[in-house]
């Protein structure tokens, strides 16, 4: 699918390859200009070591080349394991989000691709660190899955599908996320996926990040935006 | 007998209130400099949680967060602390967005600095999805404040320590100060048993917790640089120290922290255990690490010199 995906993306040639889940390369954009690739793909846990090499070859390429920064995102969760926490897996995947959001507000605006599974820290670690989340029609992104949250709620699976058609606020998938805010649009598998990239990179939204003000538009978060802005504005006067 | 109230300076109370056992409200008190504190949206304006009541489960007033403006040794400081006591101190849509506004005003003023003092197991599970997006946009925000010249300090030493994307977030901050108590993760140990087994993870060892995910390991890898001891006076001794140690946010830090992180892989990424880190680090008797009083830790730690300064 991953292959499919970024032929689709990248008629005129890229060098982007997969390696033990971890996604790296450049392609040539149709105005000619080139775009770096990053990702994590085959639903590939984001550990220290993924990470690592993630930040490492964004921080290769920031100082060197120019243009916009597409992450594409099939992940795992974020590795959960003992050796992880050991090495203190906080501290990684801060440090992709970070490299991430300074690339995007140092003239490399990021585009995350969500194009099938991610939750909790790595979706935080990528997805969630690029200026506009685009999803694939297909893509399952769950903060956290139903099982698990039965568990923790102690209330039945029926009785949280229930709920969860009510309320996007907890229940995992596309368009829940969307409509919070996180998902800035989910792009379509009929056209080619290279027009699509080529209409957002043309039209591409400010670095300021929005997406409390979309969850509102969309119905989903309807608190976020206003008490972030009350906050603000009552912190600019009390200096 | 105890002494009354009146004879007891605000910094003996300071030294003698536990940070761990404190409420969110008590550790800004006796953290900022006597009735220094503003808030913003306090629990009188009852913005809570328009999630919870789909669970059945009791609201609170400040959502489990405050926020606000006060000041330290005379300069201005914001402030957010989270109160571990409510839903584990997890993030949900209310209580994120506080902080996300009071980073974005610390962002525009660009001097004054911030302090988040944790005590968070991560998502609010109730609204998973908003809490996730919401610790999305602190990041940010974090990150945003910093490029524009704002300290950013992480306090942590909270019961319900600092997990899940709260463990990101600190990871964002120009610098930590950690008390033993104050475990900094991403997965808990609860969830890596789940998932992985109990063979990966015994939650119920306490002294594994600890030295996995407890202060003193994370003062000794250098991803905290001040290494509190349960007290709030020495929390605001810490905050002090950090805000006079962190230098400005740019690409340098970033290409430092690589380094920092990839060196760390390298040097200990084959080690099983903490103790075995310890060891590797040059602690002759690192079985004993866990029981040494702060004092002789700190001596410690400072010996041993990892630090993330200028490297996150």
């Amino acid at each position: 699918m991953l292959d499919e995906i970024i032929a689709s993306l990248f008629p005129d040639g890229h060098d982007v390859r997969c390696d033990k889940g971890v996604i790296h390369g450049s392609a040539t954009l149709r105005s000619g200009g080139r775009m770096l690739v990053l990702g994590i793909a085959d639903r590939t846990a984001l550990g220290v070591d993924e990470a690592i090499r993630l930040s490492g070859h964004l921080l290769d390429s920031i100082g060197r080349d120019s243009g916009a920064i597409l992450v594409l995102v099939d992940s795992d969760s974020q590795r959960m394991s003992k050796r992880d926490e050991l090495l203190g897996l906080n501290e990684f995947l801060a440090h992709l989000a970070k490299a991430l959001i300074h690339a995007d507000i140092n003239g490399h605006p990021t585009i995350g691709l969500l194009y099938g599974h991610s939750a909790a820290g790595a979706l935080l670690a990528t997805g969630l660190a690029t200026r506009v989340l685009i999803g694939l029609p297909g893509a399952d992104p769950a903060v956290m899955d139903l099982p698990s949250m039965a568990k923790v709620t102690k209330l039945s699976m029926e009785a949280l599908q229930e709920k969860a058609k009510s309320t996007p606020v907890f229940a995992p998938g596309l368009s829940n996320l969307a409509q919070m805010g996180a998902v800035h649009m989910t792009w379509s598998n009929a056209a080619s996926l290279a027009d699509q990239l080529e209409a957002l990179l043309a039209d591409m939204p400010t670095a300021q990040d929005r997406r409390d003000a979309f969850g509102k538009e969309r119905g989903g978060r309807l608190k976020a935006a206003e008490i972030a802005e009350r906050v603000r504005d009552l912190a600019l006067q009390v200096r | 007998m105890t002494a009354p109230l009146k004879d007891v300076t605000p910094a003996e109370r300071a030294r003698s209130t536990s940070f761990y056992e404190a409420s969110a409200r008590t550790r800004l008190e006796l953290l900022l400099d006597a009735g220094s504190l503003i808030e913003f949206i306090g629990p009188e304006q009852r913005e809570v949680s328009p999630h919870l009541k789909i669970f059945d489960l009791p609201e609170q007033f400040d959502d489990g967060i405050v926020v606000g403006h006060g000041r330290l040794d005379g300069s201005p400081v914001f402030v957010a602390a989270q109160e571990g006591r409510f839903m584990g101190g997890a993030f949900g849509e209310v209580h994120g967005a506080k902080l996300t506004g009071l980073l974005r005003a610390a962002r525009e003023i660009g001097s004054i600095p911030v302090l988040i003092l944790f005590d968070t197991g991560g998502v609010r599970l109730q609204e998973a999805n908003a809490g996730e997006l919401a610790i999305a946009e602190i990041m940010r925000a974090v990150m945003e404040a910093r490029t524009a010249g704002v300290k950013v300090i992480g306090l942590i030493g909270g019961r319900s320590g600092c997990y899940g994307g709260g463990g990101l977030i600190a990871g964002c901050c120009s610098a930590l100060a950690v008390s033993e108590p104050g475990r900094i993760a991403v997965s808990g140990p609860e969830v890596i048993e789940t998932n992985r087994g109990v063979e990966e993870f015994d939650s119920r060892d306490r002294a594994l917790v600890w030295r996995t995910m407890g202060g003193k390991h994370r003062r000794l890898l250098g991803a905290a640089d001040v290494f509190a001891d349960d007290d709030v006076q020495d929390f605001r001794e810490a905050a002090l120290e950090l805000l006079g140690l962190v230098g400005p946010f740019g690409l340098d830090r970033l290409k430092a922290e690589q380094e920092r992180l990839a060196g760390r892989l390298r040097s200990f990424g084959a080690c099983g255990d903490a103790v075995d880190i310890w060891t590797a680090e040059g602690i002759a008797d690192a079985q004993a690490v866990p029981e040494m009083p702060a004092d002789q830790f700190i001596a410690l730690a400072n010996r041993i010199g990892r630090t993330s300064r200028d490297a996150r």
